[in-house]
């Protein structure tokens, strides 16, 4: 492996953890779907000072996975959000609700209501984890694009990445990509209801209801990623070669599963608060290695249908080595980084959400 | 109007409004969470509670204009993908690093440090918080920082070389990149015009609350800290700004040339202070190119070189190529149509390149490298049509221009003024007609802050990197209808957004101010 090639898999390496810390990181949109539970709507003013603190760091998560995709894979930010743009467009507009509505739900003077902001919180909740495992699907099951960067020498039509008419929205229609999408919103739920058991200090019927939300949104969430995994094992073989190939990646993902469920278990079946964290790590794992079996071994990560020559892998599609050495260097900071946010998010989440946080 | 026209025009509209929308909260973050961090460092270092109820009444403000700028933010990130995914290619070896250097350094500090920010004030001790709120302040100029590097990059493309066979451009020196002159000055103009508008957002509440009588003595407290900001912030401003007048002078003097409607130029040009744009007048022709002016003689040579009797080009010597004078020597600048030609030719031997690889033809791949090179800093210039193409819209930078330096020299008054009466005069305070200037001065520098972006970014075009790509071959391929509904998608929920923001900061101004700060 020259220098290159191992900045680029050190980079996808990158990506694969940023994108997994993000995907643990939606139990925030998870907790946001049951602000019109029946049985948690008592509660919504807790449960929004509980996962309200943590919106930020969900959102700079999504930042920093675009950031770091465009610093070493720009080709892939150029060809799948220049070429999904209704499936990009639809992300970030339920992101952007988001970000006001925390701040603006409470505030006299909001102009549209509590309400009105709460049901921006649910669709960023429903739409913002669906949308993004439709958008991560795409890598799994391939999408319509074309690359041709010769078309740069063409003034009249430079542009280089062509998709498909329908632009993102054939994404969304295909079901294997909406079957992760659903899948990754019934998981972003268990770890929402999982979070908040641990974070909300509250009755005995809070206890209860959230224990019930961990236990049915487990179940569906369980059934969901064995048929998802069937069906990708079943279409994309690479991934079983890959998975078993790069064995340790088929160890983190298989211990991943283990602790995932582990934690739904801890948390409808103990009395124990601690099941997000093994549910979270379990996520963390499981998506790192499922990512980097999608880009490393020669795989290509963003799979053409329309034309296979067009695939993006890692090879392909990364800056140049100087770039990403740079870069590398600039990733010395993570660990830092990852340091001050646990220990602030331990100090902010000690004795955790009580009545008196609401005001 | 082709399809890829009408592309290009409404991903314009879509980044401009994105932009603009963005611009109108972010200074006020930039500035607000400095005099926030001013003000609870009084309080930790002086125990006084009043100085507690302050900070909390100016957070709470910067808490609602925050989470506003967070949002639009995010999806300029994004829409360099969606809108601009050609550019996203040519240039995202070198583009993309500060973007993610800004998510690691300050988005992370940001948003971790602003939740003990607004919540911590009974879970960490005062120092603690105090030191939060610093890194708040901090982390939100460090962001300004990459994300103002990032589009100095693209006025000043420097730190880089051009890779034919993958047909972008790539990163070769990282500190050339982040730390060059534009950048620098684009930077601290930037920030120090952040502090400046909530210098004087802060003075102008104050004053509201002081005509009102309401927390006077709060008032008057704040009005100290926001006019000493403001104060540093406007002449760091006007300082910066002069430097940026030089940079643009040296790596974009079309622009310079349209900021002052100025289309033949001469040694020892002058300065238009005030004057009236001919809209009839076109690159070329015969007709003056203003209708009325004041001008301020040898000015713009000031400005430009730091030189009276320094050689200012206009539109049509850029066009047409001129000769001028300096420090004894003769130096010729050639004109748009040859850039034009030697654009095409740049382009012609990366065809060549690209095929005499494809054959393994080494020689020709050598001779079409050679010329690639020599030709390749007009390489833009070869999606051009015809000259006039590389002229920005005038009338717009120039009246952008004058109204951010009008403005300017309002603001500089206005806060020297208050500086005055909030320390010498303090009964003048509650004048009427100085409150009333006051809460005026409010628009007045968001007017300000938004005719520099336009200067700035209506004046580079067509330049999306200067002279290497321009917009017309920087967008993505996608329907022009499908951009259309977006950016009215976008331009709805900015407003009912921004709305919202006016109307929950007002309330909240009005409310708090009612009783003592607590």
């Amino acid at each position: 492996m020259n220098g290159l090639e191992f900045l680029q898999n050190y980079w996808w390496l990158i990506i694969s953890l940023v994108g997994a810390i993000l995907v643990f990181m939606l139990f925030v949109q998870g907790g946001q779907t049951f602000l019109f539970c029946k049985s948690l709507s008592p509660y919504t003013d807790l449960i929004t000072a509980s996962i309200g603190r943590k919106w930020e760091l969900t959102y700079t998560t999504l930042v920093l996975f675009g950031g770091a995709f465009f610093a070493s894979f720009p080709l892939f930010y150029s060809t799948s959000f220049g070429g999904a743009y209704w499936l990009w467009m639809a992300i970030l507009l339920s992101f952007v609700i988001q970000a006001v509505s925390y701040e603006y739900r409470r505030k006299k003077g909001n102009i549209y209501g509590a309400r009105f902001y709460e049901t921006l919180l649910l669709l960023n909740g429903l739409l913002g984890c669906t949308l993004l495992g439709i958008a991560v699907g795409t890598m799994f099951f391939g999408a319509d694009f074309t690359v041709s960067k010769s078309n740069l020498l063409d003034p009249g039509q430079p542009v280089i990445s062509q998709w498909g008419p329908l632009h993102g929205l054939e994404a969304i229609a295909d079901w294997r990509c909406l079957l992760l999408g659903v899948t990754i919103l019934f998981f972003a739920r268990t770890l929402g209801a999982l979070y908040l058991q641990n974070n909300v200090r509250s009755d005995h019927k809070f206890a209860s209801a959230i224990r019930r939300a961990v236990l049915v949104n487990g179940l569906i969430f369980a059934v969901l990623f064995v048929a998802f995994v069937i069906v990708l094992l079943a279409q994309r073989p690479i991934y079983l070669t890959n998975l078993t190939t790069l064995w340790w990646f088929g160890f983190l993902f298989v211990l991943g599963v283990i602790l995932a469920l582990l934690g739904i278990y801890t948390g409808a079946f103990t009395k124990s608060k601690a099941g997000i964290w093994w549910s979270g790590t379990g996520t963390i794992l499981v998506v790192l290695s499922l990512l980097a079996a999608a880009g490393l071994n020669g795989n290509s990560y963003l799979p053409s249908i329309t034309d296979p020559a067009s695939s993006l892998t890692i090879a392909n599609s990364s800056s140049s080595e100087y770039t990403l050495r740079t870069m590398a260097w600039v990733s010395i900071a993570i660990p830092f980084v990852v340091a001050y946010i646990t220990y602030v998010w331990s100090k902010m989440n000690k004795g955790g959400i009580t009545k008196q946080d609401i005001h | 109007m082709t399809e890829i026209a009408n592309v290009v025009d409404w991903s314009r509209a879509q980044f401009a409004l994105t932009a603009m929308y963005h611009w109108l909260f972010v200074p006020l973050t930039i500035g607000l969470a400095f005099i926030v961090a001013i003000m609870e460092s009084i309080y930790v270092r002086t125990g006084n509670a009043r100085w507690k109820g302050i900070t909390k009444f100016w957070m709470t403000l910067f808490g609602i204009n925050f989470a506003i700028g967070v949002a639009t933010g995010l999806i300029l990130e994004f829409e360099f993908g969606t809108n601009w995914s050609n550019y996203s290619w040519f240039v995202g070896d070198i583009f993309g690093a500060p973007l993610a250097i800004e998510g690691i350094f300050a988005f992370f500090l940001e948003a971790t440090f602003v939740a003990v920010m607004f919540f911590g004030w009974n879970r960490v001790s005062k120092r603690f918080h105090l030191v939060s709120t610093w890194l708040v302040a901090i982390g939100v100029s460090l962001s300004a920082l990459w994300i103002l590097v990032a589009n100095a990059w693209m006025q000043n493309p420097v730190g880089m070389e051009f890779d034919p066979a993958q047909m972008r451009n790539v990163m070769s020196k990282f500190s050339e990149v982040a730390f060059n002159s534009v950048s620098m000055n684009k930077f601290f103009h930037a920030t120090t015009s952040g502090w400046c508008l909530a210098g004087v957002f802060v003075a102008g509440i104050s004053y509201w609350m002081i005509w009102r009588k309401r927390n006077v003595e709060n008032a008057r407290l704040s009005m100290k800290v926001g006019s000493w900001v403001g104060v540093a912030g406007i002449l760091l401003t006007m300082w910066t700004g002069d430097g940026s007048a030089v940079e643009v002078s040296r790596v974009q003097p079309m622009k310079l040339a349209a900021m002052e409607g100025l289309y033949d130029g001469s040694y020892g040009q002058s300065l238009v202070g005030v004057g009236i744009l001919n809209p009839d007048k076109q690159p070329g022709d015969s007709l003056p190119a203003m209708l009325a002016e004041i001008s301020i003689p040898k000015g713009l040579s000031i400005l430009a070189n730091h030189d009276p009797n320094s050689f200012v080009p206009g539109i049509n010597d850029l066009l047409n190529g001129y000769e001028y004078e300096k420090n004894g020597a003769k130096i010729k600048v050639e004109g748009v149509d040859t850039k034009i030609e030697r654009g095409k030719a740049a382009i012609e031997a990366l065809r060549m390149y690209g095929t005499a690889r494809e054959k393994g033809d080494s020689a020709t791949m050598k001779a079409s490298l050679t010329q690639l090179n020599k030709d390749y800093d007009c390489f833009g210039y070869g999606y051009l049509s015809a000259p006039k193409d590389a002229v920005p819209p005038v009338g717009m930078t120039f009246y952008a221009f004058r109204i951010m330096v009008m403005a300017g020299g309002f603001i500089l008054l206005w806060m020297f003024v208050t500086l005055l009466l909030s320390y010498k005069y303090p009964k003048w305070l509650g004048n009427r007609w100085i409150c009333l200037i006051g809460i005026l001065s409010i628009p007045i520098v968001w007017i300000c802050s938004q005719a520099g972006w336009v200067v700035a970014e209506v004046g580079r075009q067509p330049w999306v990197i200067q002279n290497l790509m321009p917009t017309n071959a920087a967008v993505s391929a996608i329907p022009a209808s499908n951009v259309q509904t977006t950016f009215w998608i976008f331009a709805a929920l900015f407003t009912a957004l921004l709305i919202a923001e006016v109307s929950i900061m007002l309330n909240y101004i009005s409310k708090a101010s009612q009783k003592p700060f607590a």
